[in-house]
């Protein structure tokens, strides 16, 4: 499709395409200006989204399968990401995976593969697409981290220190590209009421991922930093990062 | 390991993972899991595969096994706007249908009483709507769906193409497979709005002599005050609805999102024969003989969708409710001794609902509609009192040889199940080996 009018015409490009939030993120971008760029491994669910947003008149979407947490694939994934789209306005990373800390304690195995698919595979595929944004000096990437990363916690600490250690490297890669022009937001959720989360008791912190979309969409207009979703848990993480070490573990958080 | 993102930070022994059906009668403890293809196709042990947990009962639940969230998959496939067939996954919500189609001038072709349910729910329920008399089941508007058996086959069933399975599968409560996808035929709309009238009557002769004369209405309901009727005398007291979509071009604008949530569990006390006859009473009065308007499709079809979580008004108890289709010729009589029983009871029915089947009959080998009044009523779950109840009503139903509504139970026995069914035999032939449910697990033959 030629690109006739490119201030209007917006390319992102979606790692994880297929998660909650970015389905409901992705169904909310969506309009005849927006041409998507989908990355996931689950095929099927990657053209049933590709269906859903034609009906939605997308401008155009193209999908790529491709295992994101093997960080040995990066460059070959941004260079099919790439193929298929002359720039990037917005990257928006949203797959990783909670993993079971207990049984990551057995495993060291089940370790690597939290701390790899939170953080190292993250971590690769943004410096590949770094020297594209340098050389694009516009554009934005949104990475969703979590409330996780801001203290380690006894139940979840090698997720958080996975999630934490992104949300670090993304502060760095925020001064890196700042001089270019290019935003980097830090989108850190709370509970999210998603499908895998159904058998959950939900209470008052929790939100739809529609919800949490809506929050991204807003911090990427106000060009924020790092964005808490909902904006509650800003509040609530400042009071946990508070709590003196001798009271914490006293808890089971 | 990618793609699903989960954000939870809290450990999973932290918080009960445990789900209820919407009667909140039970509640159970089985791992819920998306639904993915890999995993459902290698898990040992009983599935299920579950929609958006409306049905009252235990059809939609599993105690001892894997149930798979169908909610996950909900994308738009294929959508003609010339025909108005539309494909979606089976998790699609019948709100998400309506945002995103009355816009276009297309409308459900069928639609329960409230638009939080997912499509594979609609179909595995066959469910009906206020016009049955004129159209059928939902299940005559799906021109095809996708099967996945737990032998790994992916079968497309049509009313032609594998139609024993497509019959045992509307209104097959999920047993046959998991519905993937299905196929709708949409039916249009000039307007979001409905002409509607309201007509007030006392007693079921009466209701009867009006719904008559409105059987070319496209939608018909009535409202009963169940605690109206005295003991001998067909004198129920209440409003027939009657309307149809507005025939003029006018706007078409999609419903609201809900502003009022039921926060918590009510005190148990709430609703007791007192307040729910007054309630009727006052209800009942509100309308004038006749009355006629205009009236978006909304508050018509689904009033109680403006209340997110009405069931917890019902208390921590929880409800039952009882849904049952009489033949004609033993309607008017069965339904006064069941008013009568009621009141003697001492029990009362918050919202009681009473609307005729066509002549149209189910395509599905459960399907529940069958041709007759069929009458749906509520009770705060009382224990050994409102189970009591239960019994004598499910007696006049098998005698009247009536049957009664799986998505609305969680008390028919197996004997009942195969007097009410009598294509169970025929269904067995066509279920799952490994799907199964509490409700199956109830009611199954064996």
């Amino acid at each position: 499709m030629t690109n006739l009018d490119p201030d209007l015409i917006q390319t992102i490009v979606v790692l994880g395409a297929t998660s909650a939030i970015a389905k409901a993120f992705i169904r909310q971008c969506c309009n005849a200006q927006t041409k998507f760029v989908l990355v996931g491994r689950d095929e099927e669910a990657l053209d049933a989204i590709k269906s859903d947003l034609i009906i939605r008149k997308a401008r155009s979407i193209e999908t790529i399968v491709a295992d994101l947490a093997d960080c040995f694939r990066a460059k070959e994934t941004v260079q099919a990401v790439m193929a298929r789209c002359s720039r990037v306005d917005l990257l928006f990373i949203s797959y990783g995976i909670l993993g079971d800390n207990a049984e990551a304690l057995k495993d060291n195995v089940l370790t690597q593969e939290i701390i790899t698919s939170n953080f190292t595979s993250v971590a690769c595929l943004l410096s590949e697409f770094t020297p594209i944004f340098e050389k694009q000096k516009t554009g934005s990437i949104a990475v969703i981290t979590s409330v996780a990363g801001d203290r380690g916690r006894q139940s979840n600490y090698i997720y958080g220190s996975a999630k934490g250690g992104l949300a670090l490297f993304l502060q760095g890669l925020r001064h890196y590209l700042s001089k270019y022009g290019v935003h980097v937001l830090t989108i850190k959720p709370g509970f999210v009421d998603t499908p895998m989360t159904s058998a959950f008791k939900k209470g008052l912190l929790w939100a739809s991922p529609e919800k949490i979309a809506r929050g991204i969409r807003h911090a990427l207009l106000k060009k924020k930093s790092s964005v808490y979703l909902p904006g509650f848990w800003k509040w609530i993480m400042i009071i946990i990062k508070l709590v003196p070490e001798s009271i914490f573990h006293k808890t089971k958080l | 390991m990618v793609v699903m993102y989960r954000n939870s930070t809290i450990p999973t022994g932290a918080m009960t993972p445990m789900w209820t059906s919407w009667g909140r009668l039970l509640s159970i403890e089985t791992p819920q899991h998306p639904f993915r293809k890999k995993p459902f196709l290698s898990t040992n042990g009983t599935i299920l595969a579950t929609g958006n947990l409306k049905s009252y009962g235990d059809s939609c639940l599993l105690s001892n096994g894997t149930a798979f969230s169908m909610l996950f998959q909900d994308n738009i496939l294929a959508w003609n706007p010339q025909s108005g067939r539309l494909k979606v996954e089976a998790g699609v919500l019948l709100d998400h249908i309506l945002q995103n189609f009355v816009p276009e001038g297309w409308f459900l072709p069928v639609t329960p009483g409230t638009k939080y349910v997912s499509v594979g729910g609609a179909v595995a329920n066959d469910i009906h709507g206020k016009n049955h008399h004129r159209v059928g089941t939902f299940g005559h508007f799906i021109t095809s769906l996708k099967l996945l058996r737990s032998n790994g086959e992916a079968i497309v069933c049509s009313p032609s193409a594998n139609s024993n399975l497509f019959q045992a599968t509307i209104g097959g409560l999920g047993l046959t497979g998991i519905i993937d996808w299905v196929e709708i035929q949409l039916i249009p709309i000039k307007s979001s709005l409905m002409d509607v009238e309201w007509l007030r009557f006392e007693g079921i002769p009466e209701f009867l002599e009006l719904n008559t004369a409105s059987s070319h209405y496209d939608y018909t309901v009535s409202w009963l005050d169940c605690t109206s009727s005295k003991k001998g005398k067909a004198s129920a007291k209440g409003i027939y609805i009657r309307g149809r979509h507005h025939p003029d071009p006018s706007c078409l604008s999609i419903h609201k999102k809900p502003y009022l949530k039921i926060p918590f569990n009510f005190p148990d006390l709430t609703l007791n024969k007192y307040t729910i006859g007054m309630f009727n009473k006052l209800y009942y009065h509100h309308f004038p003989k006749h009355k006629k308007g205009t009236q978006h499709y909304d508050p018509f079809f689904y009033p109680l969708d403006q209340l997110i979580d009405w069931n917890l008004i019902y208390g921590k108890r929880g409800l039952y409710q009882f849904q049952c289709v009489i033949p004609f010729k033993h309607s008017l009589s069965t339904f006064q001794t069941m008013l009568d029983i009621i009141a003697a009871s001492g029990q009362a029915s918050f919202l009681s609902v009473l609307k005729s089947f066509g002549s149209i009959p189910s395509i599905g080998l459960l399907s529940f509609p069958e041709e007759g009044l069929t009458l749906c009523l509520d009770f705060a779950n009382q224990g050994i009192k409102t189970l009591t109840l239960l019994k004598q009503l499910d007696e006049l139903v098998l005698a009247a040889r009536g049957r009664r509504y799986p998505a609305k139970d969680a008390t028919m026995t197996r004997n009942q199940f195969k007097q009410f069914y009598p294509n169970w035999n025929t269904f067995l032939a066509y279920k799952d080996p490994k799907i199964s449910s509490d409700f199956w697990e109830r009611v199954s033959p064996q």
